[in-house]
């Protein structure tokens, strides 16, 4: 073998604290080392120029680059020596920048840990072999799992670029959180009626499958092939012949069934239609309040349905469907607020989320549209809001920022003063956080033109009065003084988490999620959409907090990573992955049980039962290698004899 | 006390080490959201309010921190510590500052520091608190002589105040004086305030 090696400076960065043309000098003396230098940047053009023309000038049939992490430029370096001719997989990076000369400053002790490190790179290098890829079919079809705002752009986006889309949504009507609002900040256009136009395309579109009322249950497979499960929740109502007319919940009985669309501020029947926008609009039972599934008495809604779509002996139905890719887009929820009990933990009527009071605004909500508190249905005189309740609270195991909150409480502050003229609205806050555009000029409206009476400061407590209104006790940290004020109704702006179920969802999707709950994306600036499993994305506050402009722009950004993986017919697999030496395999199938993706499977080798990989779904994470008693499965790339060179080129000086 | 504050002269880092290493909390975990102030019942005789007081310390103002009266004026309740978002025990750092403010001999506060003399002499004498004892030895410290006289005999009727100080047994009170007199004689020997 002949072996080039280059030792990078990194301008300052390497050379400030390691003697590069000394490691150069040394390398020389390796075994196979025919060349070696020590350029200043050798990811630059003139430096990855200079490596192509040395493999021509010095017939070099391997390459060593001393520099920084493979993370950063190990792919560079693969394209540079594959230009000259060379496999991607006969170059070695040795990492003697994060590793030598920006942790240690004694110069004589990182040239020789920079020359050491080279060394094994040289002697794992010796023992490298050509590697290539193998190239499989992409299925073209996506999955998109959350019907929300995020979900609904990224699939119509996908749908209008001609790939076919399987729409889930755990609800019986897409829309999220979204189509629970009144209206959006900071136009205060009316969120049903800019939701609800794409809706109705979701429904209408050819290429979008809409499954509502449906969980995933499985999947295997890899980018470009996976297998979905997807378990449709039994409605008790035939879909197909509903026609949404409404009739079976005017005359259902069970009138007191909790409003979960309504955030249960009021109450609905059990069997219904979340909201007249909604889509599909289809009716479904609430199994745990229908008198005819509890009790077995009953069937008024089977009577009274023109079309007979009532099934009461209805089953969940558990589809399969093949995809390509997937986007998660589960949204948030709530967090569990009753923990406050200075506020109440949920023991006063009039103290509400700001979702539930988001509903009271609501036209299609329980008091249509007028503000009235749940406790006496009276109109409240004034209101108190108090921001960042489980929010930057790292008592509660919530130190994040829920990034949206001060935005909608100033809308609903200024909604007051529209519903209510001879209101007095108060917001506690911490931090005015708006930094979106037209955010902070909205929240001056509020307070310049509506009169919105923003008070720095928490609030400690609030306890009723005992004649219907409750005393805030807070403090006004820019006076130095406590306040206290008398509400006649109290908004909490909860913080958000991750949509419950999100953490199952994850393990199911192998893809990571942080201490909360939320999806970690590839890299936090460089690749927001994309998972470190392949073929996985993220659009909206599945993976962090963000408003809606951001949650659509997302929705969009994981389409167009979508159009452009399914513009390739075939893909190809990384080649670093779990070889069986049959000769050596028991068939013992220990491998087969600890594959975390499937990859192992059981084969007959002339009468015998051996291991094999399915190498297009080998991710090469080693756990096999690692637990084979033969040492019959070896990772390409990283086999014992490569290790060991290494440990060996170190030890035996 | 509206002086300019010039940061740059007068900021004391040591002090804010020394205020997170002797009460055991991170006041830079505090982003003054004021929940501490919003809940305090002793808030409204303060000079300076718990948040003021926790931002003085995170820069370094000593004199700001330790002249207060308000960290005599605090009561110890805790709640501030409950309401925290960031886990600071804020009443361990008040507590902290008063013991500071004893060591280096500026009590902003006399009269409170009387009466714990007060309350802490009969202790030391009977092994409990003996509630007349400390009245009495309070109004001659402070010569408030008349200080709250007016509830003298709502409680005496409720039966609220004995007369007789409560009695120890087994030699208790000896054993707690004993206690008291190691902690003056360490003191003394470590030269601080006791």
């Amino acid at each position: 073998m002949r072996i080039g090696i280059f030792i990078c400076h990194c301008g300052s960065n390497i050379a400030g604290t390691v003697d590069c043309a000394r490691v150069a000098e040394i390398s020389t003396g390796f075994p196979d080392v025919v060349y070696a230098t020590d350029p200043v940047y050798t990811c630059a053009e003139p430096g990855q120029a200079a490596i192509e023309a040395a493999i021509h000038d010095h017939r070099l049939d391997g390459v060593v680059v001393a520099s920084c992490s493979p993370r950063m430029h190990e792919p560079t370096f693969r394209r540079t020596v594959e230009r000259a001719g060379l496999n991607r997989y006969l170059f070695e990076m040795a990492n003697i920048r994060e590793h030598v000369s920006w942790i240690g400053k004694d110069r004589d002790a990182n040239t020789n840990k920079a020359a050491e490190l080279v060394k094994m790179a040289v002697a794992k290098l010796r023992n490298n072999r050509p590697l290539l890829a193998k190239s499989f079919e992409v299925n073209k079809k996506v999955l998109i799992v959350g019907g929300g705002v995020a979900g609904i752009q990224a699939a119509l986006d996908c749908a209008d670029g001609g790939v076919p889309v399987i729409l889930l949504e755990r609800e019986s009507t897409i829309g999220g959180k979204m189509a629970k609002l009144d209206k959006t900040f900071p136009t205060v256009d009316c969120s049903a009626c800019i939701l609800g136009p794409k809706m109705v395309d979701v429904a209408q579109h050819p290429n979008i499958t809409l499954y509502a009322y449906s969980e995933l249950e499985d999947i295997s497979g890899y980018i470009g092939n996976f297998t979905v499960k997807i378990r449709k929740r039994a409605t008790y109502v035939n879909w197909e012949k509903c026609t949404g007319c409404g009739a079976c919940s005017e005359k259902c009985p069970s009138k007191k069934t909790p409003d979960t669309f309504n955030e249960l501020t009021g109450v609905t029947t059990a069997i219904n239609i979340p909201f007249p926008q909604a889509i599909p609009k289809k009716a479904v039972i609430s199994a745990e309040h229908c008198r005819q599934l509890t009790k077995g008495k009953c069937g008024v809604c089977a009577k009274i349905c023109p079309t007979g779509a009532v099934v009461y002996d209805m089953q969940d139905d558990v589809v399969t469907e093949e995809v390509g890719c997937i986007i998660a887009a589960t949204g948030y929820d709530l967090m569990d607020w009753t923990v406050y009990r200075e506020y109440g933990g949920g023991q006063y009527p009039d103290v509400i989320t700001s979702l539930q009071y988001e509903r009271l605004l609501s036209t299609s909500g329980p008091t249509g549209g007028h503000i009235r508190r749940p406790s006496d249905g009276l109109e409240p005189k004034h209101i108190v809001f108090i921001q960042c309740v489980g929010s930057r609270d790292k008592s509660v195991g919530r130190p994040y920022c829920s990034g949206f909150c001060c935005m909608y409480t100033a809308k609903q502050a200024v909604l007051t003063k529209d519903h209510l003229p001879f209101s007095q609205s108060y917001v506690f806050y911490m931090d005015i956080r708006a930094p979106g555009k037209l955010y902070d000029e909205f929240t001056r409206r509020a307070v310049e033109e509506y009169g919105v009476e923003y008070i720095r400061g928490r609030v400690s407590a609030v306890y009723p009065d005992g004649e219907g209104a409750y005393v805030v006790m807070g403090v006004d940290t820019l006076l130095g003084r406590s306040v206290e004020i008398k509400a006649d109704i109290v908004v909490l702006a909860v913080g958000i988490e991750a949509s419950r179920g999100a953490a199952a969802l994850a393990e199911k999707l192998r893809i990571s999620y942080d201490n909360y709950g939320f999806f970690m994306e590839s890299h936090v600036k460089l690749k927001p959409v994309e998972t470190n499993t392949a073929g996985v994305f993220l659009a909206g506050v599945c993976q962090g907090a963000k408003d809606i402009p951001a949650s659509v722009a997302q929705g969009s950004a994981t389409a167009a990573k979508v159009l452009a993986l399914f513009a390739r017919d075939r893909l190809e697999n990384d080649p670093q992955t779990a070889q069986v030496d049959t000769r050596r395999c028991v068939g013992c199938g220990k491998c087969i049980r600890c594959c975390p993706f499937g990859a192992l499977k059981e084969t007959t080798i002339r009468g015998e039962i051996k291991a094999d990989v399915i190498e297009t779904v080998c991710q090469g994470c080693g756990l096999c290698t690692t637990t084979c008693p033969q040492g019959a499965v070896q990772l390409s790339h990283a086999t014992d004899n490569q290790i060991l060179a290494e440990v060996n080129a170190l030890c035996r000086c | 006390m509206n002086d300019d504050i010039n940061l740059s002269r007068m900021r004391d880092a040591a002090f804010t080490e020394d205020v997170e290493a002797q009460s055991g909390q991170k006041v830079s975990d505090c982003y003054q959201c004021g929940n501490c102030t919003a809940g305090c019942p002793a808030g409204f005789v303060y000079d300076r309010q718990v948040n003021q007081i926790v931002r003085a310390v995170q820069l370094g103002l000593k004199d700001e921190a330790l002249g207060s009266r308000s960290v005599w004026m605090c009561l110890s309740c805790s709640t501030c510590s409950l309401r925290c978002p960031n886990n600071i025990d804020v009443a361990a750092v008040m507590e902290t500052l008063r013991h500071m403010a004893r060591r280096e001999n500026r009590v902003a506060a006399p009269k409170v520091e009387n009466f714990w003399f007060s309350f802490l002499d009969t202790v030391r004498a009977f092994g409990r608190a003996y509630e007349i004892g400390t009245m009495a030895l309070y109004m001659l410290r402070s010569l408030r002589i008349f200080t709250d006289l007016d509830l003298a005999p709502v409680v005496f009727k409720k039966k609220k105040l004995g007369f007789m100080p409560h009695v120890v047994p087994h030699g208790g009170a000896a054993a707690v004086a004993r206690i008291m007199r190691r902690y003056k004689e360490r003191a003394v020997h470590e030269r601080v305030r006791p």
